[in-house]
Parts: structure tokens; sequence; C-alpha cells
């Protein structure tokens, strides 16, 4: 299987005050293609430092990221703008969703920034609405449906570009756990259709969800294997 | 892509509308008074420029007697003033090119049962061309009239106005302190001279006629004054050094005595007033601007503001594949659209404006189409120019630190 992500000797640290501080010391991982895999960790493990750099939206101090086959080490901002456009999608744990614009406009951003008309925007739109079951709400507003539908207004913005990777940032940190479930039940179902998917987060019934699961305790990576969990 | 990143700078200003508004003020203020004072200033030029062009170009006006000797050793009876004459031989200079003498005077008019007292001077036909004045109607007097001293009358439209009113004057019999004019023509309208007075209110008659007939003189030919006018501006110069050594040969001044008449160049002074008008426009224009500055200084302010409270948003935004010049178009298409239509609408004011300061000022305003488009320009110039350092700031915040922004 070919590797969406893999590492090598990923390297961060910090400039502080007090001189530089690692936070990744030396990260090797390969990520496949179709992969569900949950990473965990004590907070300060460095596990949100390793999703932003998988997620182009910082770089790593030392070591290399290929991302779909790519160093990303060797390309541009505005490449790197394009990678974050049409190889990742990603959710996060506030949602955020531009507050003044309707779900259809949120969802069609990306298709925005790679030049797509509006009308097949707007089509496109509406099918990630539709299946993630919020069809009926496109012209509402963020602040017009619950918590759990922003969320799901987020996913469909993810994947309104076909991604292949999704990078989810605790998705379930604001959500009550019926809802948490429902959500994780998507991501399942994404992943089912061939989308690769990291999911960062802090409860084990949540991880249960994937299917390999990755740990990270003082930037080094302390587990990788199976997920042994109530739910698998 | 555009019509996308409209809709949404839009709905960035419609979400603080009393925001939006007043840093719209700020350019609307700033726009309204350059297109208003550049109106004024413009009007002010205009008005100077067309009394100048009314008075006529390169113009000399020669003065009897000396400012500094006085009536005593002109009382002495020897020493003759300007005669027509002067003015004959003056025409002959090369560097002059119409020379026309005046015997000026005040005379009650009578026509019908309108009476009206007007200035009535006696000169040549030249007159006109040194004046740089038409006849509307009729013809003007002739050399021949002078010569024969006729009594024939060009009237001002004052006049018209004032003893015929709506009747057609060419060809009526008038009475200049009681003798009759035959009217041959009417002079075309001019307005205010540059120090106030209605220049139409005048009537000319041949100055043989006045010197022997209306006013009569105190000697043989003398006139009050001459006109005259130089080929060119290049030749003022030249041309005020000759006259002043004809006439001291002509009236027989010795080396070292001061004249008995003083040339006084009328263009010069009339250069002087279009010249303060001018630098007064520019200065107007320049105060104008700096309520300009200020109104973009108020667009820069409101638009970092705009980008620190966006942070978040434009996190979002890199996040799913903004690059940063996307981010900068963004914010910078927001600063250009609120100064356009702050500029809009403050050259609408200003115009509006103008309107009102001509009507209750009754000072002339001009508005030409290029201050209006360079006040458009102007404005987007500025909000490019304020709004770059906010978008610049907002293109190249770090997205890890604008995601984690609250």
């Amino acid at each position: 299987m070919d590797a969406v992500v893999r590492t090598e000797g990923l390297y961060k640290e910090y400039e502080t005050d007090a001189g530089a501080v690692p936070v990744l010391k030396g990260i090797d991982l390969a990520i496949g293609m179709g992969e569900f895999v949950a990473v965990m960790g004590p907070s300060g493990s460095g596990k949100s430092t390793f999703m932003n750099i998988l997620g182009c939206l910082d770089v790593p101090t030392k070591g290399r990221y290929f991302l779909n086959g790519r160093d990303v080490g060797t390309l541009s901002d505005d490449q790197l703008a394009r990678l974050r456009n049409e190889v990742i999608g990603f959710v996060f744990q506030g949602f955020n969703l531009l507050p003044r614009a309707n779900l259809e406009d949120n969802v069609s951003l990306p298709l925005v920034y790679c030049n797509v008309q509006k009308r097949e925007r707007t089509k496109k739109a509406v099918e990630m609405l539709e299946k993630v079951g919020l069809g009926k709400y496109a012209k509402s507003l963020p602040n017009q449906i619950s918590g759990g539908q922003q969320q799901r207004v987020a996913i469909a913005r993810a994947l309104v570009n076909d991604p292949k990777l999704i990078l989810a940032d605790e998705p379930t940190g604001n959500l009550d756990t019926k809802t948490s479930n429902e959500i994780m039940q998507l991501f399942r179902e994404l992943n089912l259709e061939g989308i690769t998917i990291v999911l960062v987060t802090h409860e084990p019934d949540i991880a249960a969800y994937a299917k390999r699961l990755v740990k990270f305790v003082d930037g080094m990576l302390t587990y990788d294997g199976e997920v042994s969990g109530a739910h698998a | 892509m555009t019509g996308q990143m409209l809709i949404e700078a839009w709905r960035a200003m419609g979400a603080n509308r009393l925001r939006t508004f007043l840093t719209m003020l700020g350019m609307v203020i700033g726009v309204g008074a350059v297109v208003l004072m550049l109106a004024i200033g413009q009007g002010a030029q205009y008005s100077v420029e067309e009394s100048i062009s009314s008075m006529g170009s390169n113009l000399f006006i020669i003065l009897s007697g000396s400012s500094t000797s006085g009536g005593m050793r002109m009382g002495a009876g020897a020493t003759p003033t300007l005669t027509v004459a002067d003015a004959q031989a003056l025409s002959e200079l090369p560097e002059i090119s119409a020379v026309s003498p005046a015997v000026p005077g005040t005379a009650q008019v009578v026509y019908g049962s309108n009476n009206w007292s007007t200035s009535v001077y006696g000169t040549t036909p030249a007159y006109l061309t040194v004046r740089n004045w038409s006849v509307s109607e009729g013809y003007p007097f002739t050399d021949s009239d002078v010569r024969s001293a006729t009594r024939v009358a060009l009237i001002g439209q004052t006049v018209v106005d004032n003893i015929f009113g709506s009747e057609d004057p060419v060809n009526k019999i008038i009475r200049i302190r009681q003798s009759p004019y035959l009217v041959v023509g009417v002079l075309s309208r001019k307005g205010q001279s540059l120090d106030g007075r209605d220049q139409d209110d005048t009537i000319l008659i041949p100055v043989t006629t006045a010197q022997r007939k209306l006013f009569g003189t105190q000697f043989q030919g003398s006139v009050r004054f001459i006109m005259a006018q130089a080929a060119s501006a290049q030749m003022m110069a030249s041309a005020e050094k000759e006259m002043e050594s004809l006439l001291r040969q002509r009236h027989h001044i010795q080396e070292g005595a001061e004249s008995d008449f003083t040339i006084r160049n009328l263009t010069a002074l009339a250069n002087t007033a279009a010249q303060a008008t001018r630098v007064m426009s520019i200065m107007l224009g320049a105060i104008a601007s700096i309520s300009l500055l200020v109104g973009g200084i108020g667009i820069m302010n409101i638009m970092l503001v705009s980008v620190t409270e966006r942070t978040r948003e434009i996190g979002i935004r890199v996040a799913i594949g903004a690059r940063r010049r996307d981010i900068m178009t963004q914010f910078l298409l927001e600063a250009v659209i609120i100064s356009i239509s702050g500029c809009t609408v403050g050259v609408l004011l200003g115009v509006i404006g103008a309107a009102a300061v001509n009507r209750f000022a009754e000072i002339t305003v001009v508005i030409t189409g290029i201050s209006i488009l360079m006040a458009f320009m102007v404005a987007s110039c500025v909000g490019v120019f304020f709004g770059f350092y906010p978008a610049r700031k907002a293109a190249l915040l770090k997205p890890i630190d604008a995601l984690r922004y609250q």
C-alpha cells in the first residue's frame, strides 16, 4: 500500500526564553492509503505539533515529511497552500466555520481557492451537505444549528475537494457522547469509502473507532499498533 | 473567485455597519472637501482669468501728468499733456499693435422717458481691439467718424437694459447731455472688471466728439489717458521703453528730468492677481488633501482592527488552502471598496456643496471632469496604500498562530 504520510526523523523544537525546547524528538511514521489512525497522548506530548506538521501548517526543524510522495520541505508557500487545498481536509475541535457565511458558502470555500466556478461550487457543496445529512440547511447560518451539526458541516467542508487525507484534531472535544458517536460513525463510513483519516483524541472510546493507534509521550512514539478497546 | 471575494468583502463590511459607515465617512469628508475646494479655487481662477481676458491682453495704460511733479509745473501751462497726436505717434511704433486715446467722463443719457447716468468714453475704433471687445449688434463707429467728430455712440449692455429695455437700440437717437447721438451699435456683454466695476455700463463715442462737443478740453486735442497694446507678450518690455523715449522726445523732456506721464503695465498687474488665485487654489486643495489623508489613516486603523478580529478566520482560510496573496487581496479589496464608495459619496456631496456655494455665496465654482477623475484615482490609491499594511499583516500571519487565536 502506498504511504499517504511518511515522516523520517521528524524533529521540532520551539525557541523559548529558556532556550530551545524540543517537542518532537525524531518521529518515523508511515500511514498508508485508507488507514484510520488515532493519535493519543497527554498534553504536551507533541501530538498537536505533529498534526500541524502533517497538515502543512507548520514545518519541522529537522527531518523530512513526505505527503502523497512529495517532500513537503522543498515546497513553496503557494504549493503548500495547494496541498492543503487539494490533498488535505481539516476538521477542528472548535468547528471553525465562518460565522457570517451560510452553510453552503462555508462548505464551498475550499473550492473558491482553486478557482471552481460558482455553479459547480454550489452543486458540490449541496452534495456534500446531503452526504452529512444537512442538505436542507444549505442556506442557514452556523449559529442556527447545533454543535454536532456544525461539526458535520466542517466535515462536509473537509470533503468537498475530494481529499486523500483527513486530519481531525479532537473533533469530538466539544460534543456530548451521543453526538460524538454519531460523528465517529460518519468518519468510519468515510474511511470505508477509502479516505485516510488521522484523528487526535484524548478519549479511548473515540480512539476505538480507529484501526490503528499511535501514542506520543514527550515527543516520542511509544506505541504503534492495534487498537484494543471496547468498540473495535 | 473575484465575485466571491466581493461578496465576502460585502459581508465583512455588513457585519459591522456602523464602523464601516464611520470609516467611509472619513473618506466622504476628505473627498468632498477636496472636490469642493478645487471647485472654489478653480472658480476663482476662472473668474480672474475671465476678467483678464475681458480687459485685453498685453496692455499698457499711459496716464498724463507725472505722479511726483504734480500739478504745479503742468499749471505753468507750457507742458502739453497727452494728446491724440501722441496716440497717433505711438501707434507707429513697431512693438505696438493698437493704440486708443481716451477722454472719459460721466454723463446723463436719455431715451424716451428713461434716463441713466453712465460713463462716456471718447475714443477711437482701435479701443475695441485694445480691449478685446466686439460689437454684438449694429456696427462700430469708424475712423471717419473720429475725423469729422460725428455724434454717434456704441452703447454697453447695461445702458441698453436701463434705457431701452427690450427695444432694439440700433439706429435710435439717444440724448447725451441734451445733444442727440445716433446709436450705431451695441457692445457685447463683458461682465465685471477685476476691481468689480460693471464694464457694460458705458458708452463709447468718437474721441473728437468728446473733446469738442461733450466734455471740452483744456488744450487742443488733449486726452486723459492712452491705452496701448503690445504686439506680443515678449515685446512688453521693449514696447514700454520705446514708448517712454518717444513720448519724452515729443514732450521735450530733458535728460534727467521727470516724465510728465506714467506708463503702467496692466497685464503684469493682472498676472499677479492670476498667480495669487492660483496659489490660493493650490493651498485650498492642499488643505483639503489633509482631510483625505486623515480619512485614509482611518481606513488603515479600522483595517488593522479588522485583521486582529478576524485572525481566526484568516487561520481557517489558510488551513483550507488560501494562499497569502488570496488573503492579501481580500483585505485590500475591502479597503478599496470602502475608499471608493466613500469617494463616490464624497464627490456627490462635493458637487452638491459647490452648487450650494455657487447659489448662496454667489461665488463662481468650476467642477471639471478631471478633478473628479483625480479624486477617484487618489481615493483608490489611498485605499490601496492604507490597506496594504493591514492586508500584508493578515497575509503574513502564521497559520497555526492564527488558528489558535481566540
